[in-house]
């Protein structure tokens, strides 16, 4: 369309755009050149380290599932501990769908878990998110407890306490093998499925609606206040996220090739939890750093010396808690900012 | 072994189920009770509580089975050990988060209970520990209608004396009335001259300390051994949150409801019957989220 647009009003949109706030809102989500760093990082991984690449993949699919905590956690400011409820449901979509020969193509499957985790964040969201506190992380735990029974009780159908082993999935695109020896198809498919996701979490987080999230997290009363629908934009949200958790439950049943109880735990709730906080929430590299660093640890000291780990994980967790309330990124920041400081009073 | 089928079922009378609830449930009261007192006193999120009931269990169950000291000293050595612990990690820690925001508190307890755990593990060992039961509660006793296990009934007497100790010193004392004021408004409370920080303190170290006789007491029950603290978290924070937040009598009762549920539902449902455990906290939760005898937030 062309439309005709008087000198003066050109002027005094050029004058808005100049003023430094407003600048700096305009460029809040253009990329920046540091943010090509992980995934040159992972993309180097799969070719410096063919024999870790089974450790790459469940790497991106933490990844993936603390970046779905960290919309809910970080942005929206939703304390649960119950956020593997999500991801096992995603994993017991594309396994049950596998094992009983169902649906085995594995996008369209990837699709369907975020669909059952959704269905399922969206009903319990409904309902858990009218209380905050205490009583919001009790009932999203029992949530997570109460799957978890029950697919230990449908043992005719998800194997019960064993699970669901060897599950056949078909290639991707009908080509691409998984191979359960080399990692090669998991890691590359697991890569490209995160980079979609990310890019997806990217946009949403600075659109209008994930700043209406940071403002619910900052001030609940004063969102109300300016009449945002503050529920609403709660529970879908939270949907968001745990569709987002599906997906990474739904990876891991596929590129593992099985499903057990284990998918519903409180552990691995409690283990994203940690990571989230460990790398910094509400800045989406968080899940980045914090996958990296708390994964690294454990699978190089925990086989080693797993008292150790768990003294000195618990140690990390207590002096973060105290002084460094962002976590690995925060610090990062404080250093740079006091860097700059630095340079700039010399 | 008996025989299996319904004959077993029918040698537990119904007063045995209740009895066995209810030990059971006193056990997960006298844990409870003080993360209920300072979740409600400070709002603070302590997951570590479970570690001090650890602690304490520990300190008891060794003094007696390596140190030989009889029950009633070993009690009150692991409740005065841990209260004197947890209020020095009080003063030191837990006093910079209480205006933290809840995620901090989260990971600060989680990142205890790993310590606490490791440390364990370390000292003692990970074999879990057994609690050897003076003779004096050994066997049956006569209650006119039933015999029953003469520790768990002494449990539930125990259970009960402490429900009315704290409640009369909730009501009826000085430190009671400072605590009442202190959860109904801070602010107010400060302006009047108590000191909120050694309430504070106080009443941490004394909630702890009734964790360390639950672990110590428990033992048999819930067995004592390093994952303690992880193991019966939820169970914890559902008598918690179901009794609701600063409610002794509320703690009680969520407590022995749980208790007896529990020792029901694994009797004739052991497949999927804490499924129906969780089922009741939601809907508790859904209808009174401030708990069956917490007080609705202002």
């Amino acid at each position: 369309m062309n439309v005709a647009v008087s000198p003066a009003e050109q002027a005094a949109a050029a004058a808005r755009i100049a003023h430094p706030a407003a600048r700096v809102l305009i460029r809040r989500h253009h990329f920046r050149w540091w943010e090509a760093l992980p995934w040159l990082a992972a993309v180097g991984f799969y070719f410096a380290f063919p024999a870790y690449l089974a450790f790459g993949n469940e790497l991106l699919i933490t990844v993936l599932f603390a970046l779905s905590l960290d919309l809910a956690l970080g942005y929206a400011g939703i304390i649960t501990l119950g956020h593997a409820a999500f991801f096992g449901t995603g994993a017991y979509a594309v396994g049950l769908l596998a094992f009983h020969g169902i649906w085995t193509e594995p996008i369209t499957s990837l699709m369907l878990a975020a669909l059952a985790a959704a269905v399922v964040g969206f009903a319990s969201g409904l309902v858990l998110l009218r209380t905050r506190g205490l009583t919001l992380l009790m009932l999203t735990i029992c949530t997570m407890a109460l799957l978890q029974e029950g697919a230990n009780m449908a043992h005719d159908y998800t194997g019960g306490f064993d699970g669901l082993p060897n599950l056949a999935i078909a290639p991707i695109f009908g080509v691409f093998k998984f191979n359960p020896l080399y990692d090669n198809t998991q890691y590359l498919y697991a890569l490209a499925v995160l980079l979609i996701c990310f890019l997806l979490v990217r946009t949403l987080v600075y659109s209008p609606f994930g700043q209406s999230l940071t403002g619910i997290r900052e001030n609940l009363l004063r969102m109300h206040a300016v009449g945002s629908p503050v529920r609403r934009r709660l529970v879908v949200c939270y949907t968001i996220s745990a569709a987002l958790a599906g997906i990474a439950g739904g990876l891991w049943a596929q590129t593992n090739a099985y499903v057990n109880l284990s998918a519903l735990d409180l552990d691995r709730a409690a283990t994203v939890l940690i990571i989230l906080i460990l790398g910094g929430y509400g800045r989406l590299y968080g899940a980045f750093v914090g996958a990296v660093a708390y994964l690294a640890l454990e699978h190089f000291l925990a086989r080693i010396y797993p008292t150790a780990w768990q003294l000195g994980l618990g140690l990390l967790l207590v002096l973060i808690a105290l002084f460094a309330h962002n976590g690995i990124l925060g610090i990062g920041e404080m250093l740079w900012r006091r860097y700059g400081a630095r340079r700039a009073a010399s | 072994m008996g025989p299996a089928g319904p004959l077993v079922i029918e040698n537990i009378d119904f007063a045995g189920i209740l009895l066995g609830g209810l030990s059971a449930g006193t056990v997960l009261f006298i844990v409870s009770v003080g993360l209920s007192i300072t979740m409600g006193l400070m709002g603070f999120v302590n997951l570590a509580h479970g570690a001090f009931a650890m602690f304490g269990g520990y300190v008891i169950v060794l003094a007696m089975n390596r140190a030989h000291v009889g029950f009633a000293a070993a009690l009150a050595i692991g409740f005065f050990a841990t209260a004197a612990l947890s209020a020095v990690l009080e003063r030191l820690l837990y006093r910079r988060l209480y205006r933290a925001n809840e995620l901090d508190q989260v990971l600060f307890t989680i990142g205890l209970i790993f310590i606490f755990i490791a440390a364990i593990v370390i000292v003692v060992g990970p074999e879990s520990q057994l609690l050897t039961l003076p003779p004096a509660l050994r066997g049956q006793v006569n209650l006119g209608f039933t015999h029953y296990r003469a520790y768990s009934v002494f449990l539930i007497v125990v259970g009960f004396l402490i429900v009315t100790g704290i409640w009369l010193a909730v009501e009826r004392t000085r430190i009671g009335a400072q605590i009442r004021a202190t959860v109904d408004n801070r602010r107010m409370a400060e302006s009047l001259g108590i000191n909120v920080d050694r309430l504070f303190t106080i009443t941490f170290a004394f909630g702890s300390g009734m964790a360390a006789l639950g672990g110590g007491l428990g033992a048999e029950f819930l067995g004592l051994d390093p994952q303690y603290p992880l193991k019966y978290l939820v169970y914890f924070l559902i008598v918690v949150s179901v009794g609701g937040l600063g409610s002794v009598v509320g703690v009680y009762y969520a407590a022995l409801l749980l208790g007896v549920l529990d020792f029901t539902l694994k009797l004739y449902v052991p497949k999927g019957g804490t499924m129906f455990i969780y089922v009741l906290t939601i809907l508790i939760l859904l209808w009174r989220p401030q708990g069956l005898f917490g007080r609705k937030e202002t």
